[in-house]
């Protein structure tokens, strides 16, 4: 298995029918990969090496004797440690946390496993998904496969970086603000934010119920839908149908969106919309009027929800926190209840408006993420001429879509001179018509290079 | 309450409460929270201004 970091799921499929391969083949050859990397990337913060060779061995086994689960058969697929795998501690990265061992399967895995999936292990991330980078973990920061020095983004930081880095073929995050896009940005894959309300959120530890969503990271869009279609209740697993970027009408809504973007950021987000153009796409440049309050709404929000959540540890065990999570969740104590109505009149005004532009689009086009994967340990970046907290900066482009509930993907759309990724999003109004567009999109769109010719090599 | 003098009380608690690195937090949140009340969401009672698509403002 010399290409673990570059298999798709749906190339493993066809290699596994024609039996040219084994899951426990792709399961050892992803653990070999924890083996010797995860000291240097602390992606995993469980690996649950016997019972994946387990599952991957009834796996082979259930083939050989007829029985094909489907497209997620045999599958190593990593799971953010926010959410519930049973008989193992969910610890969200932190102290609070210590001694839960989850009774059951969230629904999620739970629909995992029935589809044929092995459940490799529990990865690390932004201390109860509260944080962009991955840093303040109970654990210690994961690192981004393609720089060791930085971020691979958060919260979902060690699930991109499980996949980025051939640990798993695939991996479950989770979103309140962009804490699946945004690592999948970071770090060279692709990030699927499904329609609010889509995937259980069920065994799941919340940080905001009215913005929390879960979805795939993966390499591929046809992989995302995939994954997808396996954790929304009621799909059946399988690609999207293949659709032109002829005729295709994008809209690039550049009033807040564009204003603040990395020089190198901007330069891939231009040659990917030039990439889209010469191949037969529209694409026209769209307002959102009220763009400007999507932090604000987002943030009174988040501070609010999370505060609630986490009222009682806040009062009896505050030391456990990391401290700049604490600070965040104290914060929240502090919106006014007239405040947090405002912002749920503008999330109304503002799904309004994102409705409106998608009206008259396919879907919206923009970047993912406005900087590349920034330094571990660095508050903010000089951008424009202007210092920026690195948080307000990673969230910028995402967090709409939480507030509105808009299916989101990221995508791979290039590199900087550094060798970091840049990525893509598209927003659309339904999850199954953006998969198609953005299979579409992503076959235009010059990806990314593997980590082993980067951060990993040597 | 206007946004300066919840503040007020708001820094005041943070030192009360022994966290003083909670304040330039509390008072990030101050901007934020001006720039949503600015956007006159609410309305005006008296039969003022409220934004949003289909607005006889816009």
């Amino acid at each position: 298995m010399n290409d673990i970091s570059t298999l798709s799921v749906e190339e493993f499929g066809r290699r596994l029918r024609a039996r040219e391969v084994t899951a426990r083949q792709v399961t050892d050859a992803c653990l070999a990969r924890i083996d010797s990397d995860n000291a240097r990337l602390n992606a995993f913060i469980l690996v649950m090496a016997d019972a994946a060779r387990a599952q991957a061995r009834a796996a082979d086994e259930e083939l050989a004797a007829g029985r094909d689960r489907g497209a997620l058969h045999g599958v190593p697929v990593s799971i953010k440690d926010l959410i519930d795998v049973a008989g193992t501690p969910t610890t969200a990265a932190s102290r609070v946390r210590a001694g839960h061992v989850a009774s059951h399967d969230a629904p999620v895995v739970v629909a995992l496993r029935e589809a044929g999936a092995v459940i490799i292990g529990k990865t690390n991330l932004h201390e109860f998904a509260f944080g962009t980078t991955n840093e303040e973990s109970a654990f210690g920061p994961a690192r981004n496969p393609y720089d060791l020095t930085r971020s691979p983004g958060g919260s979902s930081g060690g699930s991109a970086a499980s996949v980025a880095a051939g640990m798993a073929l695939a991996t479950i995050g989770t979103d309140t603000g962009g804490s699946i896009r945004i690592p999948a940005a970071a770090c060279g894959i692709v990030g699927l934010k499904p329609r609010i309300g889509e995937v259980s959120t069920d065994g799941v530890v919340p940080l905001s119920r009215r913005l929390d969503h879960v979805g795939p990271l993966t390499r591929t869009v046809a992989d995302a839908a995939l994954l997808y279609r396996a954790i929304c209740a009621g799909s059946k697993p399988r690609s999207p149908a293949p659709m032109p970027v002829t005729g295709l009408k994008l809209g690039v809504p550049r009033n807040y969106f564009l204003d603040v973007l990395d020089d190198e950021v901007r330069r891939c987000f231009e040659v990917a919309i030039d990439q889209l153009r010469s191949a037969g796409a529209r694409v026209t440049d769209v307002t959102i009027r009220h763009a400007h309050l999507t932090a604000p709404t987002y943030l009174h929000l988040v501070l609010a929800d999370a505060a609630a959540l986490h009222a009682d540890t806040l009062e009896r065990v505050p030391e456990l926190y990391t401290a700049p999570v604490r600070l965040r969740l104290e914060m929240g104590r502090y919106v006014m209840a007239e405040d947090y109505v405002r912002a749920l009149e503008a999330r109304e005004m503002l799904r309004r408006e994102v409705d409106s532009a998608l009206a008259v689009f396919d879907a919206l086009v923009l970047p993912a993420l406005p900087i590349p994967a920034p330094a571990i340990g660095v508050p903010s970046v000089h951008i424009g001429g202007v210092s920026e907290p690195v948080r307000n900066l990673m969230l910028r482009l995402t967090q709409l879509f939480n507030v509105t509930g808009h299916p989101a993907i990221a995508i791979p759309a290039g590199i900087t001179s550094s060798g970091l990724p840049c990525s893509v999003q598209l927003v659309g109004g339904e999850t199954e018509q953006l998969l198609p567009v953005a299979a579409a999109c992503e076959a235009q769109m010059a990806g990314v290079p593997s980590p082993r010719s980067g951060g990993l090599a040597g | 309450m206007t946004i300066e003098d919840w503040l007020r009380g708001a820094l005041a608690d943070a030192d009360r409460r022994n966290l003083p690195d909670l304040k330039p937090l509390l008072e990030a949140l101050a901007r934020s929270t001006k720039v949503l009340r600015d956007a006159n969401l609410m309305g005006d009672l008296t039969g003022g201004a409220r934004p949003g698509p289909g607005h006889p403002d816009e």
